[in-house]
Formats: structure tokens, C-alpha cells, sequence
């Protein structure tokens, strides 16, 4: 499961990742460990996706999405 | 007087930096670059309680010292040089209080450099309604600095910060995190080798990517008994120092930072839903886009058309009013002139910036960037080539510097590349007097064939920005690691005082940076247009006035007469004159049409034989097939510095030595060729304007290509494209359609 598999109105944690591919940029932005990702929108065909990153909130592309894994803690009912 | 305090303003993108900025200084600001780069150098003065002044510099917004760009390099250049004369003397790190966490690790960050720090905490007003709750005493001591809870908004808040500077130097300069923790055994090693040195400056030196102090980077990999680590290494540690400091940010806000999400209400998700929405997102989007051309080419012409009379009027009015001379003549026709045709395009720089600024000081420029993402990424574009690409249609030079947020290197080479295809404002004012000449009036489905031909140029700019685009994503092998991501900041009100400020500082700077251009164009072309070396030159009057007792007038001044005489015939039967007295007074017109007409002649001749003459001659041959006689050559020839060039040179050329206060495009449209014919037809028209289109034709875009690509290369290759391009466009145009 990663940031680019979430659906509207669910929410991750972030988990621990030992590989050091994601751009420091992120991790300065909030993408740890432990922190919570939410999706918030999905731009037209399909990318890149809006997330909220434990309050910060920020657009990326699904490839780097895709880099992020997690695990889901919240459902939110469907709308 | 003592020395003023040096203070630096740093803060993540989005924190109200320059507002704070703005507040602290005031109008007592200038903007300049910083050397060699095209970064703008913002600073101003500060009045501080006690009689005491500091000198505040406004740095460019970054989330760490971990810099990725020109602009953030820049801050660490500065904080790291103890003798540049801009090192702070204290440093105020302005934060956003719904985002302080991560505003904090730029802080620490700050303060390991050992310089003394103060924290703003900005946008305090927002806390009510967000549910956040601060322990500001507690939070100072954990922090071990001074803050100032403000709200540029408000105004509150402003004077503590002045009084925190004047007292810097009670603020402490201790580090708050052990930066050896990063990694023990590395750190060690750094200081038995360099055991003089400040050890987290070195480790900053070490890691930055961006090409960074060559020097410095070049003596720690020199000194020989020391090893340094692999790349992967060096990043391995720098996620771990952003680990560690968030551990300990983590820390210190569980005890002072409260956030009760029930209490918090936001504009943002739902304003979201609509803005970014599949189909309203996009409606919405085109709608402002309309709004903004309507205000530049229709709102805009009012003061466009006040300007135009008033200096057609300055013009006469220094001709009618001081004596007639050399002076005279260059300050009317050369100086007058060419000043105005810079300040006519105030009113749409003005329009565009204030546009611009809106947009992005509410928020809503991120969310274009997000819709426009994906669709603009077949073209090798990115969504935040939108901003240049929307920008371009003000001025490239802008545009171009908008393309640094842009953080993946080959989407950025792209968008520096095709932005000056998109109709820049300069185009605009050879666009409009070709139009007048050469398409008809008339219209279909109640759109006038002029209006569309303006619309159907723009779009062969924009649709020749996406094909080249496309072009280049194809041809050019460029592998860039960085990604894309954009922060969506929260929606805000934008303050005026900020938009303001914007559009002053931005049209300042293009009026000061193209009107010098311009002017010394103007000035050029006057004198070489009325001097020259040749005997002809000398004797034109003689050779003139045997020409027309031989030959009689020419075509063209016998058409002058008649013309001016048919209008007076019809006017004056119209009102009633007797028969008798029409005959008499046409009698009178005739011989002063006529003595007007060699003096024309004799103008014409000087000009033809006058420096800017000759070289016009010689460069005829290559711009007949498209359609252009050697007078037009020239006004190719000269805007290639900068287009709007173009009709000012047109306006030189045709009015030295004319007494006449004649608009341009009378004086354009009365132009014969060798067949006689009206010189601006359709074809040489079309040809002209599509030449417009596609050419490079701007000096100023061409410099500042090349420092935003750091070479020559792209620049010329631009250049050599475009003008080759453009050339053959307009030479098939012309082939075709006469």
C-alpha cells in the first residue's frame, strides 16, 4: 500500500522505509515515519494527487506517490 | 552614527516573509539583483526604538538549508560567510502558525550556525479559528530565542519585532541540537582535520548539491587525511539529521502547541472542491484568463489611447514652442518619441502584474499548477510552466525568471525555450498598426475579421510554444532526478499593500530596463537617419529640385496634392461655398500642397541617401522576397534588439524631416511600392506579422536566457531557430498570398 493507492477521504501512516530514495525535499515537508497522509483530491485524469501531509498540504505526482508506503488508519464513509 | 544592524529575513515559501518585509520597511526599500544573478536582492531600512536603524535584507523563501536551487543557495552562501557585508547580525526566522513544525526545522537549523536568532511566529489572527493555542513563555524557553507573535494582517505584532532587533544582542546564539549526533564517527573525523573550524558549517559545505561554493567544497576534498563519504551516504545522513531535528521539534511543541481540530474551521477543503474540480476547476481557470486579456486589451486602451494623444501633443508642442534647430529636432522626433513608446505600455505591464500577484498572494496560482499538470506534461512542460506560459504574454524577461520553481531541469530548459513564442506585450503594438493597414473591416458572426486576426496570433503563439515544446521533449536527452511537488497554501485574502507593491516594483523595472534600450535606439537611428556621406546626401536639394523641373512631381506627391484637394472640394461644397471662392482658395491649397510636396521629396531623397539609407539598401535584397522594401529591412533590422522597436523606428524613419504631425499609420498606409501600389497589403502584412510571431527579436530575453541556463548555447540556439524559422514562415506567407 502507498500514498498513490489511497481513496478519497482515507488516511495512512506513514511507515518506516530504509531506503533512502525519497528526495530530502519530502522529508522536510513532513514525510516521516509515524506521520499521517490524507488524500484530499485527485487532479483531472488522474495525477498528481493532493494530499495533506501531517498539515502540510501538497501536490505530487503519482510516481513519487508511489515511493511512500503505508499503512491505512482511517475510513472515512463513503460519499 | 554607528552602523546600521545587519538583519536577514528567512522563512519557508508561504509565511508572509515579505509582508513582514513590507512592514518593517516600508516605501524605504529597493530591489536590485544580487551580482551575476538574476535572484532579486530585496532590502530596505528599518527605524528601530532608540534612535537605532538596521538594515533588513528580505532572502529568498526556502524550507531548509538543504538547498536545491539557485535561490535557497543563496542563503546558505550568506549565513555561511562571515565576511560578506550582508551577514546578519541577527537572523528572524518568520514562521506560519498553522505550519510551525515545519517552519521550525529551518529555525534550528539557523540557529546551529550559531547566529542570533528570533522567531516570528506570523498570522497569529488565524489562531481563533484554526484552534490552535501557543504557550509563547514556554516556547521561548525550550527554543531558547525570543518570538514575536504577529500578524502583518492586523498590523500587531510589528513593533516587538523591532524591539527584539534593537536588542539582539541580549538574543542567545547557542546551538539547540548536538549536530555531531548526525553521525558520531564523521564528525569526529571533521574535527581532527579541520580543528579551527565551525563543524555543521563544514557539514553544510560537504552536502550541498547545488554548485556551491567550489572553493570551499574543493579545500575539504583536498585536505588528504581525510576521507570523505559516497553521495548515498552523505544523503543517508542528511534524512537523519531531518529526523533528528523533527524528534526534537516534536518534543518541544507537545507541551507549547495546541491544536483543537474541533475548533478548527476552514475555507480551504471546500473552496478546494470547487477549484480544483474536474470541470468547474477548468471553467473557472479559463474564465480568469478571459478576464485578464479583456483587461488588457480592452480596459487598458483608455489610458493607452491618453498617453498616445499627450505625446503626439508634447511632440508639436516642443516643435511649435522652442527654435527650430538640430537640438529641436532630436528631442521631438528622436527623444519624444521614442519615450513614448515605452510608457504606452504601462497601463498593460500594470494590468498583467496585478493580475499575477493576485493570483498567486490568494493561493489559487497553486491550485492552476495542480490542474494543469498533467495536461501540460505530453508537451515536456510541467504545471508550473503555466505561470511563465501565462506571463509570457506580458513580457518573456518575467516569465523566464517565473521558471526557477520549476524544479526538474529538462521541464525547465523546455519552458525557458519556447515562452518567448507566446505573444509578449511588445508584439502587440506591431500586431495592432499592421492589422488597421491590412485587414479589412467587416465582420463575421459578429466578430470583427480584425479582432480574429488578433485572437487567431495569439493562438499561433501559444499553439507554436506547445509544438516546440513537444519538439524538444523528443529531441532532448536530459535525465533529471528531482520531482515534482508544489505546496497548496491556505486561501488568503490578498493585501493590497503587497499587490501594490508588486506592480510598482515590476513595472518600474521594465520600463527603467526596455525604455533604455528604446531610447538609445531612437536617439541612434535619428542622427544616422539625418546625416550622411555621400554627395547625394550633400546636394539633395539641387538634385531634388532638377529632378522635378525635368521629371515633374512624383507619383506619389501628385497624389498627395490631388488627394488633399479632392477632401477640401467635397468639404467645402458640402458646406455651402460659393463656386467662385472654391476655385480661388484650391488655387492657394495647390501651390502649398505642392511647395510641402518637394519638400517631402527633398526629405525622402535625404533619408534614402542618409547613413540608415545606405545600410537599408544593402540589406533590401534579403527581406524583398519577403515581400518588405529597405524601410521596413531596417525597422526588422533594429527591433531586433527589442520588437516594439519596430513602429517607434517606423515613426523615426517617416517623420525625419517632415513638418507634419501625421499619425504613423496614415503616413504607413500612404507608402507606395516601385509599382505603385500601396506598400502594406495583405500579403507583406501577413508576412510581417507572422515574422513577429515566430522571430526572437529581444535582446533582453536573450541575456537573461543565458543566465538562467548559465551558457551560451541556449540562447543562440533560440535565436538561430527562431529567426530562421520566422524567416522562411513569412517567406512562404508572402509567396503564397501575392
Amino acid at each position: 500500500m502507498t500514498v498513490a493507492d489511497l481513496k478519497y477521504g482515507q488516511k495512512g501512516i506513514i511507515k518506516d522505509f530504509t531506503e533512502h530514495i525519497l528526495p530530502i525535499k519530502l522529508l522536510e515537508l513532513g514525510c516521516l515515519p509515524g506521520n499521517s497522509v490524507e488524500l484530499l483530491q485527485i487532479a483531472p485524469l488522474n495525477d498528481p494527487i493532493y494530499i495533506n501531509l501531517s498539515g502540510s498540504h501538497l501536490a505530487i505526482r503519482r510516481s513519487l506517490a508511489k515511493l511512500i508506503e503505508l499503512e491505512i488508519i482511517e475510513e472515512t464513509q463513503a460519499k | 552614527m554607528s552602523k546600521n544592524i545587519n538583519v536577514a529575513l528567512i522563512g519557508n515559501p508561504n509565511t508572509g516573509k515579505t509582508s513582514v518585509f513590507n512592514q518593517l520597511t516600508g516605501l524605504k526599500q529597493k530591489v536590485g539583483n544580487y551580482p551575476g544573478i538574476t535572484v532579486e536582492k530585496k532590502e530596505g531600512i528599518c527605524k528601530l526604538p532608540r534612535g537605532v536603524k538596521a538594515h533588513i535584507l528580505d532572502l529568498p523563501g526556502t524550507y531548509s538549508l538543504n538547498t536545491t536551487s539557485l535561490d535557497e543557495s543563496l542563503v546558505v552562501e550568506l549565513l555561511l560567510n562571515k565576511n560578506d557585508k550582508d551577514y546578519p547580525d541577527v537572523a528572524v526566522v518568520i514562521s506560519d502558525v498553522e505550519n510551525l513544525k515545519r517552519n521550525l526545522l529551518l529555525f534550528t537549523q539557523i540557529k546551529d550556525l550559531k547566529i542570533p536568532t528570533i522567531l516570528v511566529i506570523n498570522m497569529a489572527d488565524r489562531m481563533d479559528r484554526k484552534g490552535i493555542s501557543l504557550d509563547v513563555e514556554a516556547m521561548e524557553k525550550k527554543l531558547d530565542t525570543k518570538i514575536a507573535l504577529v500578524s502583518t494582517r492586523k498590523n500587531t505584532g510589528i513593533d516587538r519585532i523591532k524591539e527584539l532587533i534593537a536588542d539582539y544582542k541580549s538574543i542567545s546564539s547557542k546551538p539547540i541540537l548536538d549536530t555531531s549526533r548526525i553521525s558520531p564517527e564523521y564528525f569526529e573525523r571533521l574535527k581532527s582535520t579541520f580543528p579551527q573550524e565551525d563543524l555543521y558549517k563544514l557539514w553544510l559545505v560537504i552536502t550541498q548539491d547545488v554548485n556551491f561554493m567550489p572553493i570551499e567544497k574543493k579545500r575539504i576534498q583536498d585536505a588528504t587525511d581525510f576521507s570523505t563519504k559516497s553521495k548515498d551516504e552523505l544523503k543517508k545522513l542528511q534524512h537523519k539529521e531531518t529526523v533528528l531535528r523533527y524528534q526534537l521539534i516534536n518534543n518541544i511543541l507537545k507541551e507549547t502547541y495546541k491544536v483543537d481540530f474541533m475548533a478548527a474551521k476552514g475555507l480551504r477543503a471546500s473552496l478546494d472542491k470547487i477549484l480544483t474540480h474536474k470541470v468547474f476547476g477548468y471553467l473557472i481557470f479559463f474564465a480568469i484568463l478571459l478576464l485578464i486579456f479583456q483587461a488588457i486589451f480592452e480596459w487598458s486602451s483608455y489610458p493607452m489611447d491618453f498617453i498616445d494623444e499627450n505625446f503626439a501633443m508634447a511632440a508639436e508642442w516642443i516643435k511649435n514652442t522652442l527654435p527650430p534647430g538640430v537640438f529641436t529636432d532630436l528631442l521631438a522626433e528622436g527623444i519624444v518619441a521614442g519615450i513614448g513608446g515605452i510608457v504606452i505600455f504601462i497601463p498593460q505591464i500594470a494590468f498583467l502584474f496585478l493580475f499575477i500577484s493576485l493570483l498567486e498572494e490568494s493561493g489559487y496560482m497553486s491550485r492552476v499548477v495542480f490542474l494543469m499538470d498533467r495536461l501540460m506534461r505530453p508537451f515536456g512542460l510541467s504545471g508550473k510552466s503555466v505561470v511563465p506560459l501565462i506571463s509570457g504574454n506580458a513580457c518573456a524577461i518575467p516569465a523566464i525568471m517565473a521558471t526557477r520553481t520549476i524544479e526538474n531541469w529538462k521541464e525547465r530548459l523546455i519552458t525557458i525555450l519556447v515562452t518567448p513564442f507566446t505573444t509578449c506585450s511588445a508584439r502587440l503594438p506591431v500586431y495592432l498598426i499592421l492589422i488597421a493597414l491590412v485587414i479589412p473591416e467587416g465582420s463575421i458572426l459578429g466578430l470583427s475579421y480584425q479582432a480574429l486576426t488578433l485572437m487567431l496570433l495569439y493562438l499561433i503563439g501559444f499553439g507554436m510554444a506547445l509544438l516546440s515544446a513537444m519538439v524538444l521533449n523528443k529531441i532532448l536527452k536530459i535525465k533529471s532526478r528531482s520531482v515534482f511537488m508544489i505546496e497548496m497554501p491556505t486561501y488568503r485574502l490578498p493585501l493590497l499593500k503587497n499587490v501594490g507593491y508588486t506592480v510598482i516594483e515590476k513595472t518600474k523595472s521594465f520600463v527603467l530596463g526596455a525604455g533604455k534600450i528604446i531610447l538609445a535606439i531612437s536617439i541612434v537611428l535619428w542622427f544616422l537617419g539625418s546625416n550622411g556621406y555621400s554627395d547625394d546626401f550633400q546636394n539633395a536639394e539641387s538634385i531634388v529640385a532638377e529632378r522635378i523641373e525635368s521629371e515633374g512631381l512624383s507619383t506619389y506627391s501628385k497624389n498627395y496634392v490631388q488627394n488633399n484637394i479632392d477632401a477640401y472640394r467635397s468639404n467645402a461644397e458640402a458646406e455651402g461655398m460659393a463656386a467662385g471662392a472654391i476655385q480661388d482658395s484650391i488655387q492657394v491649397l495647390r501651390e502649398e500642397l505642392s511647395e510641402r510636396a518637394v519638400a517631402q521629396e527633398i526629405a525622402s531623397y535625404k533619408l534614402e541617401h542618409s547613413y540608415i539609407g545606405q545600410a537599408g539598401k544593402a540589406f533590401e535584397p534579403l527581406v524583398k522576397p519577403l515581400g518588405y522594401d529597405w524601410k521596413i529591412g531596417i525597422a526588422v533590422l533594429t527591433s531586433f534588439a527589442a520588437r516594439e522597436v519596430f513602429v517607434g523606428t517606423l515613426a523615426t524613419i517617416y517623420s525625419v524631416g517632415s513638418d507634419e504631425e501625421e499619425t504613423i499609420q496614415n503616413r504607413m498606409a500612404a507608402e507606395l511600392d516601385e509599382d505603385g501600389e500601396p506598400l502594406f497589403n495583405l500579403a507583406s502584412g501577413i508576412s510581417l506579422m507572422l515574422f513577429y510571431a515566430f522571430a526572437m527579436q529581444c535582446m533582453s530575453t536573450l541575456a537573461i536566457v543565458k543566465r538562467e541556463t548559465n551558457s551560451w548555447k541556449w540562447p543562440m540556439i533560440q535565436l538561430g531557430f527562431m529567426s530562421v524559422f520566422a524567416y522562411i514562415i513569412a517567406l512562404m506567407a508572402y509567396q503564397i498570398l501575392s
